[in-house]
């Protein structure tokens, strides 16, 4: 009797392909923050069937979780129960408030060999930033982003520019926008010169402005913001000013999500956003455009935004090492370039913009390549302890300020006394 | 024709048309503009102009974006399996507040009411972490077991219950009628209205109900439709308004479609209620 | 009332009962706890900290000015969504030209998945090309940043709501007018009665269970519909959209500070509850049966 039921379990087994399996696989849960279905989730699909072929001891799960909030969301969540995912991509800006909550080990914990070694420096720098916090690296750069001016060369004609020079300074960029702001009869605005979107999450786009006003928003130990420095302050009136002094930005709060389609609409010739639009823009503008660095005033700058890998505390060690394992095959330099090339986000390596695929992708599109070239003057995105709501007291003074109930000065203020408030237990 | 017999009513005068019928369509609106955009290249989803060429090219787009099919059954599961418990729990729970007179009962209506003004989202973390205990997670039965007693039927199937003439309850009970046949043959019936009007509401509620399935579920054998539909909302490329209207057309067709067919009957059911 | 009676109403409640005890009542027992305890953090595990919560409430102006907001947009859309509601249901209850058709205009923003509606309604109100500013451009008005500036975003919310709420109540008030005995109005008829009278003196008194259950739903709607805002406003411009529930929304989920949020959510389940119940147990014994 036995026998047979071990015949019958083996011919099971068989059946199901369970022999090929090794006794002991290690499950890695794998959160991304994608909505669900779309292409980028066939991209993650295939990497993680490419490495548990190549590992078969490791199980590699993909569980799409929508955008970086619901991510977060589900993250924590799950955590706060006991049963978090082993690994997971959320905005590096969130990583003071999963150290807050406990929930993430330091990646240096696995890094052993100097051959670790050499791949955790072989990023760009600028995407290391948000992740290193006291002295320890707790995030692996992956899905990364920068702001990148957006402009439209027919409108540029039309308007008696050189199509091929977008603006290299401020100054320029009014200047510009004036000649391309257009009125119709009445005295109504039927085209824009320029908007940055400040909708939801103003103060990316704003630390665009900052850095090329030269100065930081907050400290690295996220204690200490800036909102009411002098040059905060500049910064904001020029944002303010393009549209109540000069009227070359449409009034009150513009809508980020609307924003590339007021491009392609030709509301406005030149746009502020982020270099994930690449694709979109590329697919559905009906005219020639360029991509260019954002115009400088003291010195260049951008704020780095998008997504790291983090590896859960709660995971045992073993979980811990497999997903590390997986982080370090996912941001090989010939992986990394595929993923840069099929979904417009930066290649995190200059190794990857070395490799043959990357080389050739960015010299028929040179457009790819800006965002790359804009790195060495990118800084962390803003991000603190408490960091939301740290960050939210920015966002609500910027929106005063765009809407016209606050001046400038009055609005970075409140918002620096409020940040003060909220990180008085952090120092 | 019984049913085809309207309540007579004072003759609408021409007034009230115009209003209802203005009213209608900037209900609509939305709808339409939902139609238009969906079956017009992008570049029409902001210009409405006669010439504009027809697609189905949003559709098709929509549809290979995520495995609706499977989500289409999920979906369809949930929605029954929730409506079906809620119908039988609730209309046991109404019908002892109507029916009896017991100790505690204001004050365990009172607690049922509460439930009305919880949100769920606040209960998100501790009831995953029942789910967590009771091994649900990723499960549908464990989307919609939270929802099984809904504060908001025995709310409404008392007060419907209320209604109801004593006269044709106490004639059923000299004929010897037992509690659970009163409730079978009498008030049952005469709240068949209300029942569709309820089915309709919690069908769509379910349907549309987003944040707990997306946390509470992992994989796709266990995700509802909106969660699918959460890919054309991801705002780091701006909005693209034709493939958002054509997934949404895509994902409320089977309700409109079964609202549109069910017309007839809900029309019919309230007539024969309504002529007793 | 005896004991086999007892017996057989506890039996009758007790799968309901155990449902929302364990899924409503617990968690809100545990939600309530929480807000006396500071949010635990890995350093500094959660200790009783009294009303701190409460105070740190009361001295948040994001909250008053949710506060504030919430109260505009009760008063605003319980009416309106009531009435409509009323109105549309004694149309379509009436012998009016399309009847089923008005049926569906009205029932849809109910079958409509709110997230993919919420941005429908963004292009409604983009500024320019929108549909809103492409009507009024027709006619000669100048474009207006309708949700980008805080005088408007309030009352554009307040319109996706009266929307989408009207139909929903439609129907309940379509189900209880659907039972009235159509004799009554034949007989109002036949005395003379006007339109107004007889809504007033007949059809009024015989809807009061309904609109006690419109009502109360409604009240606790105006504090609970919110998955609009995430896509519409995200609480913006400067906190203008910001209502309660996504102020807790916030503290609980993107802040997650866990005592705070639970303070909030006792002080919006206490308020409710009291005018819920207060309205309910008011109205329900003055109506008639």
């Amino acid at each position: 009797m036995k026998h047979k039921l071990a015949v019958a379990t083996a011919t099971l087994a068989m059946l199901f392909g369970a022999g090929t399996v090794p006794a002991q696989t290690t499950d890695v849960s794998f959160y991304f923050p994608v909505a669900v279905g779309g292409p980028i989730t066939k991209i993650i699909d295939q990497f993680a069937t490419e490495f548990n072929k190549e590992n078969p001891a490791i199980k590699v799960s993909p569980i799409y979780a929508g955008s970086y909030q619901d991510t977060i969301v589900k993250a924590l969540t799950a955590n706060k129960a006991g049963t978090p995912p082993v690994a997971s991509v959320l905005l590096s800006t969130d990583t003071f408030t999963l150290i807050d909550e406990d929930a993430i080990v330091p990646i240096d914990t696995f890094v052993k060999t100097p051959e670790d070694r050499a791949w955790l420096g072989g990023f760009y720098k600028a995407f290391l930033l948000n992740g290193q916090i006291g002295g320890k690296t707790w995030g692996v750069p992956f899905q990364r982003s920068t702001v990148v001016l957006y402009w439209n060369k027919e409108l540029f004609k039309e308007a008696g520019l050189d199509p091929n020079k977008p603006p290299q300074t401020w100054a320029e960029m009014t200047a510009m926008a004036q000649k391309l702001t257009r009125k119709d009869a009445s005295g109504k605005v039927t085209q824009y010169g320029v908007q940055i979107p400040s909708s939801g999450f103003p103060y990316w786009l704003f630390q665009g402005l900052t850095t090329e006003n030269d100065v930081i928003l907050a400290n690295e130990a996220g204690t200490q913001t800036r909102y009411d420095d002098p040059r905060v302050i500049e910064a904001l009136q020029y944002w303010v000013d393009l549209s109540k002094k000069h009227g070359v930005h449409p009034p009150g709060i513009v809508e980020w999500g609307t924003t590339p389609k007021d491009f392609m609409e030709k509301k406005v010739a030149m746009i502020w956003t982020t270099t994930g639009n690449l694709t979109n823009i590329r697919n559905n503008a009906k005219f020639d455009f360029g991509v260019a660095m954002l115009p400088a005033n003291k010195k260049r700058g951008s704020p780095t935004g998008g997504g790291n890998f983090f590896i859960f505390k709660k995971a045992t060690p073993a979980q811990q090492e497999a997903a590390f394992k997986f982080a370090k095959w996912l941001t090989q330099p010939a992986r990394a370039a595929q993923w840069g090339i099929d979904t417009g986000y930066v290649a995190v390596s200059p190794a990857a913009w070395e490799t043959p695929a990357l080389k050739k992708y960015a010299a028929d599109f040179p457009q790819a390549a800006v965002a790359r070239d804009q790195l060495q003057y990118a800084v962390a995105e803003l991000s603190t302890h408490d960091n939301q709501r740290v960050t939210k007291a920015l966002n609500d003074g910027l929106q005063a300020a765009l809407t016209g109930n606050k001046t400038a000065e009055a609005a970075m203020k409140d918002a620096q006394k409020e940040a003060e408030r909220l990180l008085r237990g952090y120092k | 024709m019984r049913d085809r017999r309207h309540p007579p009513s004072a003759n609408s005068p021409w007034l009230d048309t115009v209003a209802a019928w203005v009213l209608a369509l900037l209900w609509l609106l939305p709808l339409i503009y939902a139609v238009w955009t969906a079956f017009h290249p992008s570049e029409y989803s902001a210009k409405f102009t006669l010439a504009a060429p027809l697609t189905l090219e949003n559709f098709r787009r929509a549809w290979e974006a995520a495995p609706f099919a499977r989500y289409f059954l999920n979906t369809t599961l949930l929605v029954a399996l929730i409506l079906g418990s809620q119908l039988v729990l609730c209309t046991l729970a109404a019908y002892a507040f109507v029916r009896f007179e017991f100790r505690g009962k204001n004050v365990v209506f009172a607690l049922v009411l509460v439930q009305l003004m919880i949100m769920p989202d606040v209960l998100l973390v501790e009831n995953y972490r029942t789910m967590s205990r009771l091994g649900l997670i990723d499960t549908l039965f464990g989307i919609g077991l939270p929802y099984f007693a809904s504060a908001f039927a025995i709310f409404l199937l008392r007060q419907t219950f209320k209604g109801i003439p004593k006269e044709l309850v106490e004639a059923a009970t000299m004929e010897g009628a037992s509690t659970l046949q009163i409730l079978r043959h009498v008030y049952v019936p005469l709240a068949k209205p209300v029942y569709v009007a309820f089915a309709l509401v919690s069908v769509s509620y379910h349907w549309n109900n987003f944040l707990w399935p997306l946390v509470v579920t992992n994989s796709v054998e266990s995700r509802p439709l909106t969660v699918g539909l959460q890919v054309f909302s991801a705002a780091d490329q701006g909005i693209d308004w034709s493939i958002i209207t054509a997934a949404t057309l895509l994902t409320a067709a089977p309700l409109l479609i079964a609202f549109l067919l069910f017309q007839r009957q809900f029309v019919q059911s309230f007539m024969r209620a309504g002529i007793k | 009332m005896n004991a086999r009676q007892q017996a057989h109403a506890w039996l009758l409640l007790l799968p309901a009962v155990v449902l929302l005890l364990a899924f409503t009542h617990w968690p809100a027992l545990a939600t309530l706890i929480d807000s006396f305890l500071s949010t635990p953090k890995p350093n500094r595990p959660s200790v009783f900290v009294g009303l701190e919560n409460y105070a740190v409430m009361a001295d948040d102006p994001i909250f008053w000015q949710a506060v504030r907001n919430n109260l505009w947009f009760a008063a605003v859309t319980i009416p309106f969504s009531v009435g409509t509601a009323l109105a549309m249901a004694l149309w379509i209850n009436g012998k009016i030209a399309g009847r089923g058709f008005l049926r569906l205009a009205y029932f849809t923003p109910t079958v409509l998945p709110m997230i993919a509606v919420a941005n429908i309604w963004l292009f409604f109100y983009t500024p320019d090309y929108g549909l809103l500013d492409q009507i009024g451009g027709a006619f000669g008005l100048p474009a207006h940043n309708w949700l980008g500036s805080t005088s408007t975003a309030l009352a554009c919310v307040m319109v996706v709501t009266i929307w989408k709420e009207a139909g929903f109540f439609m129907i309940f008030y379509l189900a209880a007018l659907q039972g009235i005995n159509p004799s009554l109005r034949e007989a109002a008829a036949i005395e003379g009665a006007s339109r107004w009278f007889f809504f007033r003196r007949v059809l009024w008194p015989l809807l009061m269970p309904t609109t006690i259950f419109v009502l109360v739903n409604a009240v606790i709607n105006a504090f609970r519909m919110v998955d609009h805002l995430f896509v519409m406003t995200r609480g913006g411009p400067d906190n203008a959209t910001t209502l309660l529930l996504y102020h807790l929304y916030e503290v609980g989920f993107k802040f997650w500070d866990q005592g705070y949020a639970a303070a909030i959510t006792m002080v919006l389940l206490f308020s409710l509850a009291t005018v819920a119940l207060v309205q309910f147990f008011v109205l329900d014994r003055r109506a008639h049966y």
